[in-house]
């Protein structure tokens, strides 16, 4: 029996293996999606329910959020913009590219956490309402999402680093690429659904 | 501010103790037995030297064939523990009229929840995602499933999650709340011990495996059908089980995030679903249900797509009405999410909400009504074989039929009020689920049988165990039909004497009797017919002369399943292929690459069920060091390019010929 | 869409472009300044801002599919497309189901006074008076 790398040496069988793979993370995504939904519900249907504490929309500081929104826009964009290195076979691009999008998704989540400690400090934790329980769930659910993320982009990183850019490189950041975007997708929601028309009610 | 996470002055084994293994009398039976027939298969297996060609051919296989027998034996092992529930239980209120009986409160309790929770999540989804395994990629001409390895890392998330459950009998307990258990009862004020954490961890971490199952199989059925297999020439089977993987996909994530947040509120302190602080525990009961009703089309439809085979194949006639059988396999699909609420009309949404969810719920009905139909109309005029398959078809017919009626009665909320938590409800739902899953999945099994392990099973003793299932079946549950129909309220341990009900339990008990020696009889049937497997060996691979792509393999298929991928242009494509031989070409191989076993899966599952075990027991450092480890296990498995293994077309040449063909 | 917008939408969308990421991004970060802005300035309050801000969100999501995720470039059959609408509609039926239910279960609990509770289910329910 002959050993069988996946190489580029079967182009046709490597198209099929990228349509393949890619449809079944798009698949994946999807059933992420109504994870995010069934937490989004809950925060809808719960929002209100703060016990004795202050409205939701009184811990929310917009300039701050807004910054955190559009570092993760950003990110996404310049995840693009590295795919399209990798595609390209530009291995030094590809890498500054993801380096970039690590950096400002790490500037994103650290932003996160700062605001959450803020929240627990002031005593307005988890633990306070209903409705804190589930924003620091559907928020922080995101955020656990971005941290797998951030993990993920380093060890692809590395492979970038150490090996020159074969088809299994370029499928592994094709759908780590298309998990990026959709988290800002979601994030356009929760920025909108949560914080702004939290803030405007 | 580490006051945030609760309990965290635990020890350095969490609130694990000696008082975890306080069991009552009859739990330490069921302990022992356990135990004793893992330390007899241990003992086998190491006496006979076996460890190696296990772990070699089976454990660490990404074949689906062999994951699909794998998930048959752990599915019949569940079932056997979940029937053993149920004994206990007719045992219990046949005994104990006006208190009595055997089993204390909390005892029963664990009782009926375990026997819930075993059911659904390990005997019924385990034998479907057998069943789907074993014959999907074979009906649409494929090598393999579209991503080998997540397959077996679902299996084995599977069985971490079984070994949650069974790990609970022996330490400590498991959860006494029925098996939705619905908060406030189940959250930390009410239920603080680890019963319900065992019960959240152990579907929470099979349901990823389903999840990731059915990403997989949806998949599978549309990027690697054989060329000229277009959707609507897919046998009805992969059809249903399409629909049933569609559901998984968008179902079970709500399952995932409902436990989580349950969870959450247990071991963080957090107010989903608590009676005070802002919680709302009827969000609970919404979102579950919002899974659970999917849940049961997920098991049902392969159930009626099997029946699609076997109706066919045993009434040598093509399936009447194919279009239609498509549509109505459509309809159940999005209908199934519309109609969750029927499952809690009584918890207050006015009548309004009522009306709409309890219209939609006769609605659903229609389209089983017009498979149903289907069938029938299949037979009309066919030559029929009066096989076991169609016994146990013919006894669906007439069960599901009177438990669809009876669920089409309980869509009408005002006697939903009436018959919602009575014995009426329990004996609708088993009506459906025995005689529609688990009897489709018993046709199946057997008609599938030879084509998985080469050879038939016996039919004789197969015609008996259906008779003693349909008529226990009867027994069991129509006097529920009518204890529930007089007033009697499910999962009580006892019932006053003065009602004089007695009779009919005893009555229930005879049926649980009678389902028994209908059990004992398949299990003889499986050691019988091993034991005859050379005078019963299916030589041609066309068991039954079969209509679909799977009879045109050997029996059991060979690793790569087909050596040429076939031309699937037709409905029904083998029984077209064999109507025009003359078509037929001299095979040319060629080398085929299938994925190399691994012991990831296990490795990532294992990791994944000692989560669960440290979360269930705040055992919070295992916890950390075990979610570790499953990360690492999965960058390392990443970083592997070299995961295929060629067999060169003179090898492929050797096996075909080798092997009795069609 | 006319052919000459679709056409045009999947040449920028191109994959491979970098185009289809600068437009995404520029109008991305358009839409949320705009909805930023929107709730910062006050302009409208209600459901009038409820639908404007949700509409925003929904465009932006769709220029995310277009330009980023490429999702007008797939071959046919359009398989992601379809699971994607699948997606959507299951979305909508749990949030806005669950949403439309636990608000039926809320005023007929115990959320509001007994009047207020009465006159809401007579409204509600359609009792003539």
């Amino acid at each position: 029996m002959s050993t069988n790398t996946t190489t580029l040496e079967h182009p046709d069988h490597q198209a099929k293996l990228l349509d393949k793979t890619s449809f079944g993370f798009w698949v994946y995504l999807m059933t992420d999606l109504v994870l995010f939904a069934t937490l989004f519900a809950t925060f809808a249907v719960m929002r209100t329910n703060v016990a004795s504490g202050a409205p939701l929309s009184e811990h929310y500081n917009l300039p701050f959020v807004l910054v955190e929104t559009l570092l993760l826009l950003t990110s996404s964009f310049t995840c693009g913009l590295a795919l399209l290195a990798v595609r390209a076979k530009q291995s030094q691009l590809a890498i500054a590219g993801f380096g970039i999008t690590f950096a400002l998704g790490a500037c994103f989540l650290g932003m996160e956490l700062y605001e959450f400690r803020q929240l627990v400090i002031e005593g307005n934790s988890w633990r306070a309402s209903g409705a804190l329980s589930s924003f620091f769930t559907l928020v922080g659910t995101h955020g656990a999402h971005i941290t797998i993320g951030l993990l993920w982009i380093g060890v692809m990183m590395w492979r970038l680093a150490t090996k020159p850019i074969d088809a299994n490189t370029v499928r592994r950041l094709t759908i780590l690429s298309l998990f990026w975007h959709f988290l800002d997708i979601v994030w356009i929601f929760i920025f909108t659904m949560v914080y702004l028309l939290g803030a405007a009610s | 501010m580490l006051h945030l996470f609760s309990n965290v002055a635990d020890g350095l084994l969490g609130r694990l103790g000696w008082d975890a293994f306080n069991h009552p009398l009859i739990t330490w039976g069921g302990i022992i037995g356990m135990v004793g027939a893992v330390i007899i298969i241990v003992g086998l297996l190491t006496y006979f030297k076996k460890w190696g060609w296990l772990y070699r051919n089976w454990l660490t296989s990404l074949d689906p064939k062999k994951i699909g027998v794998m998930y048959l034996i752990v599915a019949a092992v569940m079932l056997l523990r979940g029937a053993s529930d149920a004994v206990m239980m007719r045992g219990q209120q046949a005994m104990a009229s006006g208190g009595g009986g055997y089993l204390d409160a909390d005892t029963f309790q664990q009782v009926f929840t375990a026997h819930g929770t075993i059911m659904i999540f390990f005997a019924a989804m385990g034998f479907m995602f057998a069943l789907i395994n074993l014959i999907v990629p074979l009906q649409i001409g494929a090598r393999d499933v579209a991503f080998p390895f997540l397959n077996s890392v679902s299996f084995w998330l599977f069985v971490a999650g079984a070994v949650l459950v069974n790990v609970s009998l022996a330490i400590g307990d498991f959860a006494a709340t029925g098996w939705l258990a619905y908060p406030p009862l189940s959250g930390l004020e009410y239920s603080p011990g680890v019963g319900v954490d065992y019960w959240i961890w152990s579907i929470q971490i099979a349901g990823i495996g389903s999840l990731l199952s059915g990403i997989n199989f949806f998949a599978t059925i549309v990027k690697m059908r054989a060329p000229g297999m277009r959707l609507m020439k897919m046998p009805i089977f992969v059809w249903s089980v399409l629909g049933s993987m569609s559901l998984v996909m968008f179902a079970f994530p709500i399952l995932t995030a409902t436990l989580a947040m349950l969870s959450l509120d247990r071991l963080l302190g957090m107010h989903f679903f608590t009676s005070a602080m802002g919680g709302n525990p009827m969000m609970y009961v919404n979102l579950i249900w919002a899974w659970g009703h999917p849940e049961v089309y997920i098991l049902v439809l392969p159930a009626f797509g099997i029946f699609s085979e076997v109706v066919a194949t045993y009434s040598s006639k093509r399936l009447f009405g194919y279009t239609s059988m498509v549509l109505a396999i459509a309809a159940i699909t999005v209908l199934s999410f519309l109609v969750w609420l029927h499952h809690f009309f009584t918890m207050g949404a006015g009548a309004n909400v009522n009306a709409f969810f309890g219209i939609m719920t006769m609605i659903i009905a229609i389209p089983t009504g017009v498979k149903v139909f289907n069938w029938l109309f299949t037979m009309y005029r066919g030559r029929i074989r009066l096989t076991s398959p169609m016994l146990w078809f013919i006894g669906f017919v007439v069960t599901f039929s009177i438990g669809g009626a009876t669920g089409v009665m309980l869509a009408v909320p005002a006697i939903d009020f009436q018959m919602h938590n009575s014995l009426f409800l329990v004996a609708h739902f088993h009506n459906m689920i025995i005689g529609g899953v688990l009897f489709g999945y018993f046709a199946g099994l057997t008609y599938w049988f030879p084509k998985i392990f080469g050879y038939k099973l016996n039919e004789f003793l197969g015609k008996i165990a259906f008779w003693f299932w349909l008529v226990g079946f009867i027994l069991a549950f129509v006097p529920l039909y009518i204890l529930g129909l007089m007033g009697a309220t499910r999962r009580l341990d006892h019932y006053d004497a003065s009602l004089g009900w007695q009779w009919l339990f005893i009555v229930a008990g005879v049926g649980v009797l009678f389902i028994m020696l209908g059990v004992g009889t398949q299990i003889l049937q499986m050691i019988f017919s091993y034991f005859a497997r050379r005078i019963n060996r299916d030589t041609t691979g066309d068991a039954w002369g079969g209509r679909t792509l799977e009879w045109s393999t050997s029996s059991p298929a060979p690793v790569y399943n087909f050596a040429i991928i076939p031309d699937a242009s037709h409905r029904d494509a083998w029984w077209w292929t064999k109507q025009h031989p003359e078509l037929v070409k001299k095979p040319v191989y060629q080398d085929i690459e299938l994925p190399r076993n691994t012991g990831a899966g296990i490795v990532i599952a294992g990791f994944t069920g000692l989560v669960g075990f440290a979360l269930i027991w705040h055992i919070w450092w295992l916890a950390a060091i075990a979610a570790v480890g499953a990360i690492i296990t999965i960058i390392v498995r990443t970083t592997n390019d070299d995961v295929e293994y060629t067999i060169t077309a003179a090898e492929v040449a050797k096996i075909e010929a080798s092997r009795s063909r069609a | 869409m006319s052919t000459t917008t679709s056409t045009t939408v999947k040449r920028i969308g191109a994959e491979g472009s970098v185009v289809s990421y600068c437009v995404g991004f520029v109008l991305s970060l358009a839409l949320t300044i705009t909805a930023y802005a929107m709730v910062t300035g006050k302009v409208l309050e209600g459901w009038p801002l409820i639908y404007s801000l949700t509409g925003l969100a929904l465009v932006q999501m769709l220029v995310q599919l277009l330009f980023f995720l490429h999702l007008r470039h797939e071959d046919e059959p359009r398989w992601k497309l379809l699971v994607f609408d699948l997606m959507l509609l299951i979305v909508a039926i749990l949030v806005f189901g669950s949403i439309w239910i636990m608000n039926n279960l809320n005023y007929h609990g115990h959320s509001l006074p007994k009047e207020g509770t009465d006159q809401y289910i007579i409204q509600d329910e359609g009792f003539e008076q």
